[in-house]
């Protein structure tokens, strides 16, 4: 019951949602359109049980003074201000919520992301050595790809950027395919696997 | 230098400051920035889920459901709403152990459906639109005897890589998939084109390198903007 209903939900809701695809008719795409929407639903309480899990988790931390547990506190702070603001006055622009948004979350995550700039550079420093025909290869088109982005067209003219341009349209697509479609095949044999009962890792451990 | 005057401007860029930072070594102020980003963010998303997500899809339905049933309506289709509502709710029993195994149907539930859509979704996204796409562009095959005409009819370099940009697209695409291809050996001829995929591949990383790098750095540029210009006024 534990284990094997679920399975047999994965099961049926797979096969529908596989058939109903060949099948042309009103009904059939109702039933898409609607499983859809009850999908992002699921989907949404299974985001918001990720959340509460993390307050879960913090409060713990707080609760037995665990190590770092007072940055646990400015975590619990942040969680409660977002809440706070955006259930009470709403997210509409300018609301109270969006200037947290606008002024605490916004400018950390875009300087957390810019940090790795210095990192990527100086992991690119160590490690690209042309030693090898691959190796020069990617360092080549790395420097062209950066390059190409600069506007240095007025230096050196119009074929840097052009060239960025066709290694990212070509040579680059080429690569890109190739692994989209080995992606695909592998996310439909892992389908089929997941539908037949194959693969069960979902399931968890326990009873 | 005219230096802001915001409140809000100078917590931003104490932010800032605070995650740059790290660049030093880890410490407790870029500890503080971390761990308040990751709060407010969950906290945004939780928010953004509820007013985006919960209540058009199934606050509102299914009180327009009950709505129209207590005035006489009938059933109507909205209440279907509360199907996944009810799934929804069965996934929150995982934060409960004793009967966090109930989470499992509405998991099975989703897993399914998702998975069935996969099938057919990845199958015309991930391959036949990519293999399409391989060999007709724009509606013009890639392969084209016209292009190379051009070419030899007035020979060019931007005439050249015209007519054979396409074709090495083509030949790209099948040498990667060879490289993946491991249910034979890499020898002989197979080793020979799977090692051209390894060419393509280079230069596709090495790209998406440099391409990861640009929007870093213009990520940084905008930060730094952000400190020099909106904080202390030093550039216009």
């Amino acid at each position: 019951m534990r284990r094997e209903l679920p399975l047999a939900i994965c099961f049926i809701m797979g096969i529908i949602m596989t058939v109903q695809f060949f099948i042309p008719h009103a009904y059939s795409q109702w039933l898409f359109d609607n499983m859809l929407k009850w999908l992002i639903i699921v989907l949404t309480f299974a985001m918001i049980l990720g959340i509460l899990n993390l307050i879960k988790l913090h409060a713990q931390k707080v609760q037995h003074r665990r190590r770092d547990w007072l940055y646990s506190i400015v975590a619990l702070f942040g969680i409660s201000a977002s809440l706070v603001t955006g259930f009470g006055w709403g997210i509409e622009a300018d609301s109270p919520f969006m200037v947290l948004y606008d002024y605490v979350q916004i400018p950390m995550q875009a300087t957390m992301f810019s940090l790795l700039a210095f990192f990527i550079a100086s992991a690119a420093f160590r490690t690209f050595r042309a030693r090898t025909l691959e190796a020069t290869l990617l360092l080549v088109a790395a420097v062209v790809v950066m390059l190409g982005r600069v506007p240095l067209e007025s230096v050196v003219g119009r074929w840097l950027p052009d060239l960025a341009e066709w290694i990212l349209d070509y040579p680059n697509m080429a690569a890109k395919r190739g692994i989209m479609i080995g992606i695909g095949l592998g996310v439909i044999s892992m389908a089929l696997k997941i539908i037949l009962g194959i693969e069960r890792s979902w399931l968890g451990g326990g009873d | 230098m005219h230096v802001s005057t915001d409140i809000w401007i100078w917590i931003a860029a104490a932010l800032t400051l605070c995650i740059y930072s790290f660049l030093y070594k880890d410490n407790p102020f870029y500890k503080f920035a971390e761990h308040l980003l990751v709060g407010v963010s969950a906290g945004y998303f939780f928010v953004i889920y509820f007013w985006n997500l919960i209540v058009p899809n199934l606050l509102t339905p299914v009180k327009n459901g009950f709505v129209t049933l207590f005035t006489g309506g009938g059933l109507t289709g909205d209440l279907a709403a509360l199907v996944p509502g009810i799934l929804g709710l069965i996934i929150l029993t995982r934060l409960i152990p004793k009967i966090a195994w109930m989470s499992r149907w509405a998991i099975g539930f989703y897993f399914g459906a998702f998975q069935g859509i996969a099938i057919t979704g990845y199958m015309q996204a991930f391959i036949l639109a990519q293999i399409y796409g391989t060999f007709v562009t724009a509606a013009n095959p890639v392969f084209s005897l016209t292009l190379f005409g051009n070419f030899f009819g007035d020979p060019g370099w931007a005439r050249f890589v015209l007519a054979t940009s396409g074709p090495l697209m083509i030949v790209g695409v099948i040498c990667t998939l060879t490289y993946f291809f491991f249910s034979t050996e890499h020898k002989g001829v197979v080793g020979g084109v799977a090692r051209v995929g390894i060419v393509f591949l280079m230069i596709g990383f090495g790209a998406s390198f440099g391409y990861t790098v640009m929007a870093r750095v213009s990520l940084l540029i905008g930060r730094l903007t952000f400190l020099l210009r909106d904080w202390l006024g030093i550039i216009s």
